[in-house]
């Protein structure tokens, strides 16, 4: 198996190449399948279901990798909160499934196509090439964990951070301004 | 773990062998096989328990609706003649408050005719009862049902990871989906309608359960449930080392648990918050359309999400496993008259901790019960209201008061902290006093209507009504 994948892999995991990649290989299967089923189905809420499965499973993805917080934020947040409220929306409105969706053939699908290649080879040169040197995938101790990110959070990124909060201030007041005219 | 036996000492040799032989058992074992038997430990009794949860809500129920409620079944009428039978005992009945009637009911679920509508979306559907079941056994998954030390630490809780208290924030989110599936797959209104519902309570009481909870992470520093264990053994208020310091105790995790107690109950879809099912308005809400095991399923995940949150309530606010709030090697260490007696109380106290937690629990399904007996369902702006206005504003402000006191103890010693807590919470009651009094001038505004009296004994007078 020569080959980047061949490569990379050999060397990601020289020793335990059973139960960890047997889990990290039904894990992403799992996720690619539903990340396509977002986009191939017609029905909406189906689709919104794949994006629920996707969710899980990189959370399940980011748990194997030792990057515990991660991952349960990503259920807390994705899945719990933003995709219930995702079929809340749809279900509200109840999209009538195929009709509505229908797309006709023309070659603005060549483009996107073409532009999603694009982006595909893109992001396989920026992450996926440099990890070739990566020895192990085992983080350090400590990596990823609610003390070591808050710390993180609150010392080196606390203007980032101050400033997402913010904007996330404005936004819900924004959306109350909308939501009720007269105030 | 060899430095995890140091905190406890079980009194008398024998058992201190048992103890011992177990531990060295169970630490030969291959890691797979004791996480096995951790999920065991854990799944099977809550499997057990369940239909003994429907029975003392049906008998308890009953009994505060002043009925007789289930009774008859496991009834033993002894035959008037046979040998075998003690003379005493011939002819006459045996009532065993009728414990067998949840087997009765299981019989009749599983054999009703299971019922598919014509123009559901079949894999949703069939696959909305088991999601329905996951999260309130996965809840589990984190929960201590014994102090983290000695034999108990090997065998609970199944993880003991340091996001804790986050996981089970994330699996109890994911009980929203069983119910707004199955009321989406239905396709029928009244599911949808009860479907929607869900979504809409389970998000709102979910902020205000976080910021409850986070009260509690604050006071321990750790999002470890273990920890949260530990950290309600210490002294209480920081200053009465005698008594153990649970959160319910202290004014801070008093007002957390109180909004935990209410997020709870609305999390778990029980009266009085029992929107989506309510029957007077929506049939049978989300769970209409299904029939025989499928309807089982919710009823059976329903009662084990109530038994497994009574558990985390336990966890985070009563002290966990441990039987009394008092510390009992303390005890004996201060009055030597009762040193022996400290050290029995303690071993009782860890022999018997999961014992002590099922107690706890049913407790907690008590107050269940208990609520749904009493209280009347809210309306569905009252519902709203609450979750936004009220709890969130409390729980929040809770979790600020809890920093404040963790400063003002970090600068001025304990003393300091509990002035900056009493002056806050002063403040907090003052506002919220001059907010009711700004909501009641604004509500005299409204037009009212009289409404006269009627005396009994002049009905004459009523009928100009």
């Amino acid at each position: 198996m020569e080959g980047i994948w061949g490569a990379g892999v050999a060397q990601l995991a020289p020793t335990q190449v059973g139960g960890p990649m047997l889990l990290f290989a039904v894990l992403a299967a799992v996720a690619v399948a539903s990340g396509v089923g977002v986009v191939a189905f017609n029905s909406p809420v189906r689709s919104a279901l794949c994006l629920i499965a996707n969710f899980l499973s990189l959370a399940l993805l980011y748990f194997t990798l030792g990057a515990e917080m991660l991952g349960i934020i990503q259920v807390v947040v994705y899945t719990g909160a933003i995709m219930v409220l995702f079929l809340f929306v749809l279900m509200l409105l109840n999209l009538a499934a195929p009709g509505a969706l229908r797309e006709s053939r023309d070659l603005r699908r060549l483009g996107a196509g073409a532009l999603a290649a694009a982006l595909f080879v893109l992001v396989v040169v920026q992450a996926v090439l440099p990890l070739q040197e990566a020895a192990s995938p085992q983080a350090a101790d400590y990596y990823g964990t609610p003390m070591a990110l808050g710390r993180a959070l609150f010392t080196e990124y606390v203007w980032p951070f101050e400033l997402a909060s913010v904007l996330l201030l404005v936004g819900i007041v924004g959306s109350i301004l909308l939501a009720k005219r007269r105030v | 773990m060899p430095d995890s036996q140091a905190g406890i000492r079980p009194a008398g040799a024998r058992s201190g062998k048992v103890a011992a032989g177990m531990m060295d058992f169970l630490q030969q074992l291959h890691p797979a096989w004791l996480a096995l038997i951790r999920v065991l430990l854990f799944v099977v009794p809550l499997l057990l328990v369940v239909p003994g949860l429907i029975w003392w809500e049906r008998r308890l129920l009953a009994w505060m609706q002043d009925r007789i409620g289930p009774n008859r079944v496991a009834t033993i009428t002894w035959p008037k003649d046979a040998r075998w039978v003690p003379p005493f005992l011939r002819g006459k009945k045996t009532r065993l408050f009728g414990l067998l009637q949840p087997i009765a009911d299981g019989i009749k679920l599983f054999l009703k005719e299971d019922i598919t509508p014509a123009a559901i979306d079949r894999a949703v559907y069939f696959v909305a009862p088991a999601i329905a079941l996951f999260p309130a056994f996965a809840l589990g998954g984190t929960l201590p049902w014994a102090p983290p030390e000695g034999v108990y630490g090997l065998l609970t809780p199944i993880a003991d990871v340091n996001i804790g208290v986050l996981y089970l924030m994330a699996v109890s989110s994911l009980g929203a989906y069983g119910i707004i599936l199955s009321g989406y797959a239905s396709n029928n209104k009244y599911s949808l309608l009860g479907g929607l519902r869900a979504s809409a309570q389970l998000i709102s009481y979910e902020l205000a359960m976080g910021m409850s909870i986070a009260a509690v992470v604050l006071a321990t520093g750790s999002l470890k449930m273990t920890d949260m264990i530990k950290a309600q053994t210490e002294p209480l208020w920081g200053v009465a080392p005698l008594f153990d310091n649970w959160n319910v105790l202290t004014p801070m995790g008093f007002v957390a648990a109180v909004v935990f107690l209410i997020c709870m109950v609305a999390e778990t879809n029980r009266a009085p918050f029992d929107l989506p099912e309510a029957e007077n308005e929506l049939i049978a809400g989300y769970h209409t359309e299904y029939s025989s095991m499928k309807f089982a399923s919710f009823f059976m995940g329903e009662y084990a999400a109530m038994f497994v949150f009574s558990g985390v309530f336990a966890t985070l606010f009563l002290g966990g496993p441990n039987m009394v709030p008092v510390d009992w090697v303390a005890l004996g260490q201060t009055v030597p008259a009762l040193e022996g007696f400290g050290r029995l109380m303690a071993s009782v106290n860890y022999w018997a901790s999961p014992l002590t937690f099922v107690g706890k629990c049913a407790f907690g399904i008590t107050l269940f019960i208990w609520m749904r007996a009493t209280l009347p369902r809210l309306r569905y702006d009252q519902l709203m209201a609450l979750g936004w206005r009220s709890l969130l504003p409390l729980a929040v402000a809770n979790f600020l008061i809890v920093a404040l006191y963790l400063l003002c103890t970090d600068l001025y010693g304990a003393g300091g902290g509990w002035i900056a807590v009493g002056a806050a919470f002063a403040l907090l009651a003052a506002f919220f006093a001059s907010l009711a009094r700004a909501g009641r001038g604004r509500r005299e505004a409204l037009p009212r209507r009289e409404i006269r009296l009627v005396d009994p004994a002049k009905p004459k007078e009523g009928a100009a009504l």
